[in-house]
Protein backbone atom coordinates (compact mmCIF):
# COMPACT_ATOMS: atom_id res chain seq x y z
CA UNK A 1 0.00 0.00 0.00
CA UNK A 2 1.12 3.58 -0.92
CA UNK A 3 1.04 6.49 1.42
CA UNK A 4 -2.00 7.95 -0.15
CA UNK A 5 -3.89 5.77 2.58
CA UNK A 6 -3.22 8.84 5.32
CA UNK A 7 -5.74 11.32 4.50
CA UNK A 8 -3.57 13.48 7.34
CA UNK A 9 -6.43 15.12 8.79
CA UNK A 10 -5.87 18.74 9.31
CA UNK A 11 -2.40 18.68 7.33
CA UNK A 12 -3.27 21.04 4.80
CA UNK A 13 -1.03 24.04 5.28
CA UNK A 14 -2.73 26.46 3.15
CA UNK A 15 -2.28 29.63 4.81
CA UNK A 16 -0.77 30.17 8.77
CA UNK A 17 -2.60 30.69 11.69
CA UNK A 18 -3.58 28.75 14.26
CA UNK A 19 -6.15 25.41 13.50
CA UNK A 20 -8.34 23.43 14.43
CA UNK A 21 -7.57 19.91 14.70
CA UNK A 22 -9.81 16.73 15.25
CA UNK A 23 -8.39 13.82 16.17
CA UNK A 24 -11.90 12.09 14.70
CA UNK A 25 -10.53 8.22 16.63
CA UNK A 26 -11.04 10.46 20.06
CA UNK A 27 -14.02 12.63 19.25
CA UNK A 28 -17.23 10.70 20.99
CA UNK A 29 -19.50 13.58 19.26
CA UNK A 30 -20.64 14.85 22.58
CA UNK A 31 -21.19 18.54 21.21
CA UNK A 32 -19.63 20.76 23.49
CA UNK A 33 -17.01 22.52 20.33
CA UNK A 34 -20.53 22.99 18.42
CA UNK A 35 -22.18 25.00 20.63
CA UNK A 36 -19.62 26.76 21.73
CA UNK A 37 -18.40 27.86 18.65
CA UNK A 38 -20.80 27.30 15.85
CA UNK A 39 -18.98 29.94 13.66
CA UNK A 40 -16.46 27.31 13.01
CA UNK A 41 -17.94 24.01 13.85
CA UNK A 42 -21.13 22.56 12.58
CA UNK A 43 -22.84 19.19 13.39
CA UNK A 44 -22.91 15.92 10.33
CA UNK A 45 -26.23 14.01 10.56
CA UNK A 46 -25.07 11.91 13.42
CA UNK A 47 -23.68 14.59 15.50
CA UNK A 48 -20.05 14.81 14.87
CA UNK A 49 -17.89 18.21 14.22
CA UNK A 50 -17.39 19.67 10.82
CA UNK A 51 -14.79 21.91 11.40
CA UNK A 52 -14.08 24.73 8.77
CA UNK A 53 -10.90 24.84 7.16
CA UNK A 54 -8.70 27.24 7.22
CA UNK A 55 -6.88 29.34 9.96
CA UNK A 56 -9.25 30.59 13.00
CA UNK A 57 -9.66 34.33 12.72
CA UNK A 58 -8.01 36.35 14.95
CA UNK A 59 -11.15 37.25 17.42
CA UNK A 60 -12.39 34.04 17.37
CA UNK A 61 -9.14 32.65 19.32
CA UNK A 62 -10.73 32.70 22.64
CA UNK A 63 -13.58 30.99 21.80
CA UNK A 64 -11.48 28.37 19.99
CA UNK A 65 -9.12 27.79 23.18
CA UNK A 66 -12.28 27.47 24.90
CA UNK A 67 -13.90 24.57 23.24
CA UNK A 68 -10.76 23.27 22.91
CA UNK A 69 -10.67 23.38 26.47
CA UNK A 70 -14.23 22.04 26.91
CA UNK A 71 -13.85 18.56 24.76
CA UNK A 72 -14.36 15.91 26.66
CA UNK A 73 -12.55 13.41 25.49
CA UNK A 74 -9.60 16.09 23.94
CA UNK A 75 -10.18 15.05 20.82
CA UNK A 76 -10.35 18.83 19.74
CA UNK A 77 -6.89 20.98 19.50
CA UNK A 78 -5.18 23.94 18.49
CA UNK A 79 -2.36 23.72 16.15
CA UNK A 80 -0.03 26.18 15.26
CA UNK A 81 -0.19 28.71 18.08
CA UNK A 82 3.28 30.67 18.82
CA UNK A 83 5.17 29.18 21.65
CA UNK B 1 9.21 -1.88 6.98
CA UNK B 2 8.38 -3.78 3.73
CA UNK B 3 5.03 -4.01 3.34
CA UNK B 4 3.47 -6.47 1.47
CA UNK B 5 0.39 -7.09 3.05
CA UNK B 6 -1.70 -6.31 -0.29
CA UNK B 7 -5.29 -6.23 1.68
CA UNK B 8 -6.27 -4.85 -1.53
CA UNK B 9 -8.82 -7.69 -2.69
CA UNK B 10 -8.30 -7.40 -6.33
CA UNK B 11 -4.55 -7.19 -6.34
CA UNK B 12 -1.76 -9.59 -6.43
CA UNK B 13 1.23 -8.07 -7.47
CA UNK B 14 3.17 -8.07 -3.87
CA UNK B 15 2.11 -12.07 -3.57
CA UNK B 16 3.39 -12.57 -7.41
CA UNK B 17 6.90 -10.50 -6.67
CA UNK B 18 7.48 -12.16 -3.25
CA UNK B 19 7.32 -15.61 -4.53
CA UNK B 20 9.26 -14.65 -7.61
CA UNK B 21 12.00 -12.47 -6.48
CA UNK B 22 11.91 -12.33 -2.35
CA UNK B 23 16.17 -11.86 -2.84
CA UNK B 24 15.46 -8.78 -4.96
CA UNK B 25 12.64 -7.19 -1.77
CA UNK B 26 15.10 -8.26 0.54
CA UNK B 27 17.86 -6.86 -1.38
CA UNK B 28 15.85 -3.51 -1.26
CA UNK B 29 15.13 -3.70 2.38
CA UNK B 30 19.22 -3.99 3.02
CA UNK B 31 19.40 -1.17 0.79
CA UNK B 32 17.20 0.83 2.64
CA UNK B 33 18.27 -0.41 6.03
CA UNK B 34 21.72 1.19 5.47
CA UNK B 35 20.73 4.28 3.88
CA UNK B 36 18.68 5.77 7.17
CA UNK B 37 20.84 3.35 9.37
CA UNK B 38 17.85 1.64 10.85
CA UNK B 39 19.17 -1.75 13.41
CA UNK B 40 15.87 -4.16 12.66
CA UNK B 41 13.59 -4.62 9.18
CA UNK B 42 9.75 -6.12 9.16
CA UNK B 43 8.26 -7.95 5.91
CA UNK B 44 4.98 -7.88 6.38
CA UNK B 45 2.68 -10.45 4.33
CA UNK B 46 -0.70 -10.62 4.44
CA UNK B 47 -3.13 -13.29 6.86
CA UNK B 48 -3.77 -16.70 5.34
CA UNK B 49 -0.64 -16.10 3.54
CA UNK B 50 1.26 -18.56 5.93
CA UNK B 51 3.27 -20.95 3.24
CA UNK B 52 4.45 -17.10 2.27
CA UNK B 53 5.78 -16.80 5.27
CA UNK B 54 7.23 -19.64 5.63
CA UNK B 55 8.91 -19.62 2.51
CA UNK B 56 10.21 -15.57 3.25
CA UNK B 57 11.45 -16.69 6.69
CA UNK B 58 13.90 -19.61 4.51
CA UNK B 59 14.80 -16.30 2.47
CA UNK B 60 15.86 -14.60 5.55
CA UNK B 61 17.43 -17.81 7.14
CA UNK B 62 19.71 -18.20 2.91
CA UNK B 63 20.70 -14.46 3.69
CA UNK B 64 22.31 -15.21 7.42
CA UNK B 65 23.75 -18.45 6.17
CA UNK B 66 24.92 -16.61 3.48
CA UNK B 67 26.45 -13.90 5.65
CA UNK B 68 24.22 -11.68 3.96
CA UNK B 69 22.07 -10.22 6.29
CA UNK B 70 23.81 -6.94 8.19
CA UNK B 71 20.58 -5.92 9.68
CA UNK B 72 18.01 -8.75 10.54
CA UNK B 73 14.61 -9.11 9.06
CA UNK B 74 11.52 -10.38 10.72
CA UNK B 75 8.63 -11.45 9.06
CA UNK B 76 5.71 -10.63 10.61
CA UNK B 77 1.96 -11.60 9.09
CA UNK B 78 -1.15 -8.98 9.19
CA UNK B 79 -4.44 -9.38 10.97
CA UNK B 80 -6.12 -9.89 7.78
CA UNK B 81 -8.69 -6.99 7.86
CA UNK B 82 -8.77 -4.63 4.90
CA UNK B 83 -7.08 -2.14 7.52
CA UNK B 84 -4.38 -3.99 8.75
CA UNK B 85 -2.49 -3.33 5.81
CA UNK B 86 -1.79 0.62 6.51
CA UNK B 87 0.79 1.97 7.72
CA UNK B 88 -0.10 3.02 10.83
CA UNK B 89 -2.17 0.19 11.51
CA UNK B 90 1.18 -2.16 10.90
CA UNK B 91 3.04 -0.12 13.39
CA UNK B 92 0.55 -0.43 15.99
CA UNK B 93 0.68 -4.09 15.61
CA UNK B 94 3.98 -4.23 15.91
CA UNK B 95 3.88 -2.07 19.07
CA UNK B 96 1.37 -4.43 20.90
CA UNK B 97 -2.07 -2.26 20.15
CA UNK B 98 -4.49 -3.22 18.05
CA UNK B 99 -4.50 -3.54 14.44
CA UNK B 100 -5.81 -0.54 13.18
CA UNK B 101 -4.92 2.83 11.23
CA UNK B 102 -4.13 5.60 14.17
CA UNK B 103 -4.02 9.56 14.38
CA UNK B 104 -1.79 11.00 12.22
CA UNK B 105 0.34 13.45 13.39
CA UNK B 106 2.59 11.68 14.47
CA UNK B 107 3.44 9.90 10.98
CA UNK B 108 5.83 6.67 10.95
CA UNK B 109 8.96 9.11 9.78
CA UNK B 110 8.92 11.13 12.70
CA UNK B 111 7.30 8.19 15.32
CA UNK B 112 6.64 4.33 14.40
CA UNK B 113 7.54 1.15 15.44
CA UNK B 114 9.10 1.05 18.99
CA UNK B 115 8.54 4.95 19.30
CA UNK B 116 11.26 5.05 17.05
CA UNK B 117 11.35 6.58 13.39
CA UNK B 118 10.44 4.35 10.66
CA UNK B 119 10.54 3.94 6.95
CA UNK B 120 7.53 2.14 5.70
CA UNK B 121 7.88 1.14 2.16
CA UNK B 122 6.03 -1.13 -0.43
CA UNK B 123 7.57 -4.63 -1.45
CA UNK B 124 7.54 -3.45 -4.78
CA UNK B 125 9.26 -0.11 -4.41
CA UNK B 126 12.00 -1.90 -2.55
CA UNK B 127 12.30 -4.51 -5.70
CA UNK B 128 12.75 -1.08 -7.11
CA UNK B 129 15.60 0.16 -5.04
CA UNK B 130 17.36 -3.09 -5.14
CA UNK B 131 17.98 -2.60 -9.30
CA UNK B 132 18.76 0.87 -9.00
CA UNK B 133 21.21 -0.09 -6.44
CA UNK B 134 22.97 -2.94 -8.16
CA UNK B 135 22.01 -1.35 -12.33
CA UNK B 136 22.23 2.53 -11.39
CA UNK B 137 19.58 5.30 -12.04
CA UNK B 138 20.53 5.73 -15.74
CA UNK B 139 19.58 1.79 -16.10
CA UNK B 140 16.49 2.42 -14.62
CA UNK B 141 15.51 5.16 -16.97
CA UNK B 142 15.91 3.08 -20.03
CA UNK B 143 12.29 2.33 -19.81
CA UNK B 144 9.26 4.39 -19.15
CA UNK B 145 9.12 7.92 -19.64
CA UNK B 146 11.13 10.33 -18.58
CA UNK B 147 8.49 12.10 -15.84
CA UNK B 148 7.52 8.45 -15.55
CA UNK B 149 10.94 6.04 -15.31
CA UNK B 150 10.78 2.69 -14.60
CA UNK B 151 8.30 -0.02 -14.82
CA UNK B 152 5.73 -1.30 -12.80
CA UNK B 153 3.29 -4.49 -11.42
CA UNK B 154 -0.26 -4.50 -12.25
CA UNK B 155 -2.97 -6.46 -11.55
CA UNK B 156 -5.25 -7.29 -14.63
CA UNK B 157 -8.66 -8.69 -13.67
CA UNK B 158 -12.53 -8.71 -15.03
CA UNK B 159 -13.16 -9.27 -18.80
CA UNK B 160 -9.79 -10.46 -19.74
CA UNK B 161 -8.60 -13.83 -21.19
CA UNK B 162 -5.23 -13.54 -19.26
CA UNK B 163 -5.63 -11.78 -15.89
CA UNK B 164 -3.19 -11.83 -13.38
CA UNK B 165 -0.09 -9.95 -12.69
CA UNK B 166 2.44 -8.03 -15.62
CA UNK B 167 5.41 -5.90 -15.07
CA UNK B 168 4.84 -2.79 -17.78
CA UNK B 169 6.75 0.19 -18.97
CA UNK B 170 5.37 3.01 -16.73
CA UNK B 171 3.36 4.92 -19.43
CA UNK B 172 1.88 2.75 -21.70
CA UNK B 173 -0.93 3.13 -22.81
CA UNK B 174 -4.52 1.17 -20.76
CA UNK B 175 -5.41 0.04 -24.41
CA UNK B 176 -2.16 -1.70 -24.38
CA UNK B 177 -2.24 -3.03 -21.36
CA UNK B 178 -5.43 -4.66 -21.56
CA UNK B 179 -4.79 -5.77 -25.47
CA UNK B 180 -2.21 -7.83 -23.94
CA UNK B 181 -4.06 -9.70 -20.75
CA UNK B 182 -6.56 -10.57 -23.42
CA UNK B 183 -9.58 -7.99 -24.10
CA UNK B 184 -11.95 -10.42 -24.97
CA UNK B 185 -15.45 -8.98 -25.28
CA UNK B 186 -16.76 -5.45 -25.24
CA UNK B 187 -15.94 -3.26 -22.28
CA UNK B 188 -17.66 0.23 -20.65
CA UNK B 189 -15.09 0.66 -18.04
CA UNK B 190 -11.64 0.08 -15.87
CA UNK B 191 -11.77 0.50 -12.33
CA UNK B 192 -8.09 1.83 -11.35
CA UNK B 193 -5.92 1.70 -8.39
CA UNK B 194 -8.31 -0.73 -6.76
CA UNK B 195 -11.47 -0.92 -4.34
CA UNK B 196 -10.13 2.91 -3.58
CA UNK B 197 -9.82 3.81 -6.49
CA UNK B 198 -11.88 5.35 -9.91
CA UNK B 199 -13.68 4.00 -12.67
CA UNK B 200 -12.39 5.80 -16.36
CA UNK B 201 -15.06 5.30 -18.93
CA UNK B 202 -13.89 3.16 -22.37
CA UNK B 203 -13.18 3.10 -25.33
CA UNK B 204 -12.66 7.05 -24.08
CA UNK B 205 -9.86 5.71 -21.25
CA UNK B 206 -7.80 2.88 -23.67
CA UNK B 207 -5.33 6.39 -24.25
CA UNK B 208 -4.70 6.68 -20.89
CA UNK B 209 -0.60 6.50 -19.87
CA UNK B 210 -0.54 3.79 -16.84
CA UNK B 211 1.57 5.67 -14.50
CA UNK B 212 1.10 8.30 -11.83
CA UNK B 213 0.96 11.11 -13.62
CA UNK B 214 -1.27 10.02 -16.34
CA UNK B 215 -3.74 8.17 -14.33
CA UNK B 216 -3.61 11.50 -12.01
CA UNK B 217 -4.42 13.54 -15.64
CA UNK B 218 -7.22 11.20 -15.72
CA UNK B 219 -8.27 12.03 -12.61
CA UNK B 220 -7.50 8.53 -11.41
CA UNK B 221 -4.57 7.08 -9.58
CA UNK B 222 -2.32 3.73 -9.95
CA UNK B 223 -2.34 3.38 -6.19
CA UNK B 224 -1.70 -0.50 -5.96
CA UNK B 225 -2.07 -1.09 -9.82
CA UNK B 226 -5.09 -2.91 -10.13
CA UNK B 227 -6.83 -2.50 -13.18
CA UNK B 228 -10.05 -4.12 -13.27
CA UNK B 229 -12.19 -4.57 -16.41
CA UNK B 230 -15.71 -4.15 -16.49
CA UNK B 231 -17.67 -6.11 -19.23
CA UNK B 232 -20.69 -3.91 -21.08
CA UNK B 233 -23.24 -7.46 -19.76
CA UNK B 234 -22.20 -6.23 -16.01
CA UNK B 235 -24.05 -3.32 -13.94
CA UNK B 236 -21.57 -0.93 -12.74
CA UNK B 237 -23.76 0.11 -10.23
CA UNK B 238 -24.36 -2.63 -8.93
CA UNK B 239 -20.59 -4.12 -8.96
CA UNK B 240 -19.92 -0.66 -7.19
CA UNK B 241 -22.49 -0.97 -4.72
CA UNK B 242 -20.85 -4.42 -3.84
CA UNK B 243 -17.98 -2.89 -3.03
CA UNK B 244 -19.04 0.14 -1.31
CA UNK B 245 -21.11 -2.61 1.12
CA UNK B 246 -17.21 -4.57 1.40
CA UNK B 247 -15.63 -1.15 2.57
CA UNK B 248 -18.41 -0.29 4.80
CA UNK B 249 -17.96 -3.69 6.54
CA UNK B 250 -14.23 -2.85 7.02
CA UNK B 251 -14.44 0.74 8.41
CA UNK B 252 -12.34 -0.04 11.51
CA UNK B 253 -15.13 2.03 13.24
CA UNK B 254 -13.35 4.62 15.06
CA UNK B 255 -14.19 7.74 13.36
CA UNK B 256 -18.02 8.88 13.57
CA UNK B 257 -18.30 10.27 10.15
CA UNK B 258 -17.01 6.68 8.51
CA UNK B 259 -18.92 4.19 10.86
CA UNK B 260 -21.89 6.39 10.04
CA UNK B 261 -21.17 7.75 6.94
CA UNK B 262 -20.28 4.42 5.04
CA UNK B 263 -22.86 2.03 5.45
CA UNK B 264 -25.44 5.15 4.38
CA UNK B 265 -23.46 5.45 1.73
CA UNK B 266 -24.06 1.67 0.89
CA UNK B 267 -27.54 1.32 1.72
CA UNK B 268 -28.04 4.59 -0.81
CA UNK B 269 -25.99 2.78 -3.98
CA UNK B 270 -27.70 -1.03 -2.85
CA UNK B 271 -30.59 0.59 -2.99
CA UNK B 272 -29.51 2.46 -6.96
CA UNK B 273 -28.02 -0.62 -8.24
CA UNK B 274 -30.91 -3.17 -6.93
CA UNK B 275 -34.32 -1.08 -5.39
CA UNK B 276 -35.85 1.69 -7.09
CA UNK B 277 -34.80 5.25 -6.57
CA UNK B 278 -36.39 7.92 -5.94
CA UNK B 279 -35.33 11.32 -7.36
CA UNK B 280 -33.30 12.80 -4.35
CA UNK B 281 -31.07 9.34 -4.12
CA UNK B 282 -28.31 11.01 -5.80
CA UNK B 283 -28.38 14.02 -4.56
CA UNK B 284 -27.99 12.32 -1.05
CA UNK B 285 -25.11 9.89 -2.17
CA UNK B 286 -23.19 13.21 -3.59
CA UNK B 287 -23.90 14.66 0.21
CA UNK B 288 -22.92 12.19 2.07
CA UNK B 289 -19.72 11.59 -0.40
CA UNK B 290 -19.20 15.11 0.80
CA UNK B 291 -19.74 15.04 4.34
CA UNK B 292 -17.22 11.83 4.65
CA UNK B 293 -14.36 13.05 2.85
CA UNK B 294 -11.04 14.03 4.62
CA UNK B 295 -13.11 13.05 8.11
CA UNK B 296 -11.27 9.93 9.34
CA UNK B 297 -8.18 9.02 10.55
CA UNK B 298 -7.06 7.16 7.75
CA UNK B 299 -7.96 7.38 3.69
CA UNK B 300 -11.15 4.78 3.84
CA UNK B 301 -14.29 7.24 3.54
CA UNK B 302 -12.30 9.66 1.42
CA UNK B 303 -11.49 6.55 -0.68
CA UNK B 304 -14.89 5.31 -0.76
CA UNK B 305 -16.26 8.29 -1.52
CA UNK B 306 -13.81 8.93 -4.87
CA UNK B 307 -15.11 5.30 -5.84
CA UNK B 308 -18.48 6.30 -5.42
CA UNK B 309 -18.30 9.75 -6.79
CA UNK B 310 -16.56 8.34 -10.13
CA UNK B 311 -19.30 5.54 -10.53
CA UNK B 312 -22.01 8.59 -10.35
CA UNK B 313 -20.11 10.01 -13.51
CA UNK B 314 -19.02 6.94 -15.56
CA UNK B 315 -22.51 5.13 -14.87
CA UNK B 316 -24.44 8.35 -15.65
CA UNK B 317 -26.51 6.32 -17.68
CA UNK B 318 -27.46 3.26 -16.19
CA UNK B 319 -28.30 5.49 -12.90
CA UNK B 320 -31.16 7.75 -15.55
CA UNK B 321 -32.63 4.16 -16.31
CA UNK B 322 -32.38 2.38 -12.69
CA UNK B 323 -34.64 5.58 -11.31
CA UNK B 324 -37.07 5.19 -14.29
CA UNK B 325 -37.63 2.08 -14.41
CA UNK B 326 -35.76 0.32 -11.84
CA UNK B 327 -32.68 -1.96 -12.07
CA UNK B 328 -31.52 -3.38 -14.98
CA UNK B 329 -31.34 -7.07 -16.20
CA UNK B 330 -27.51 -6.34 -15.34
CA UNK B 331 -27.35 -5.96 -12.00
CA UNK B 332 -28.50 -9.71 -11.06
CA UNK B 333 -25.63 -10.74 -13.10
CA UNK B 334 -22.99 -12.32 -11.47
CA UNK B 335 -19.85 -10.38 -9.37
CA UNK B 336 -17.12 -9.51 -12.05
CA UNK B 337 -14.94 -7.78 -9.51
CA UNK B 338 -14.31 -9.95 -6.28
CA UNK B 339 -15.41 -9.31 -2.53
CA UNK B 340 -14.43 -10.84 0.19
CA UNK B 341 -17.19 -12.25 2.71
CA UNK B 342 -15.38 -11.27 5.48
CA UNK B 343 -16.17 -8.38 7.48
CA UNK B 344 -16.29 -6.90 11.11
Amino acid sequence: MRDDHNSGTGQHPVSTGPRLLLNPIACDARGLCIELLPELISADPWGYPIIRPGPVPQQLLPLARRAVAACPTLALMLAGLPR
Amino acid sequence: MANGSESEPASNKDGVLLSHAPHLVLDGIAVCASAVGATRAYLCVGHGAAPMAQFLTGAVAERHQARLDEVPVEVITTAGEYLSGQENALISALNGNAPLPTFVPPRPADRGVHRRPTLVLNVETLAHIALIARFGSHWFRTTGTPGAPGSALVTVTGAVDRPGVREIPLGTALGDVLQRSGLNQPAQAVLTGGYFGTWLPLPAALAVPVSDEGMRAAGAALGPGVLAVLPEAACGLAETARIASFLAAESAGQCGPCRNGLPALADALNWIAFGRPGPDIVGWVQHLTELVTGRGACHLPDGTAGLVRSALTVFAADLRAHATAGPCERSAGPPILPVPARGS
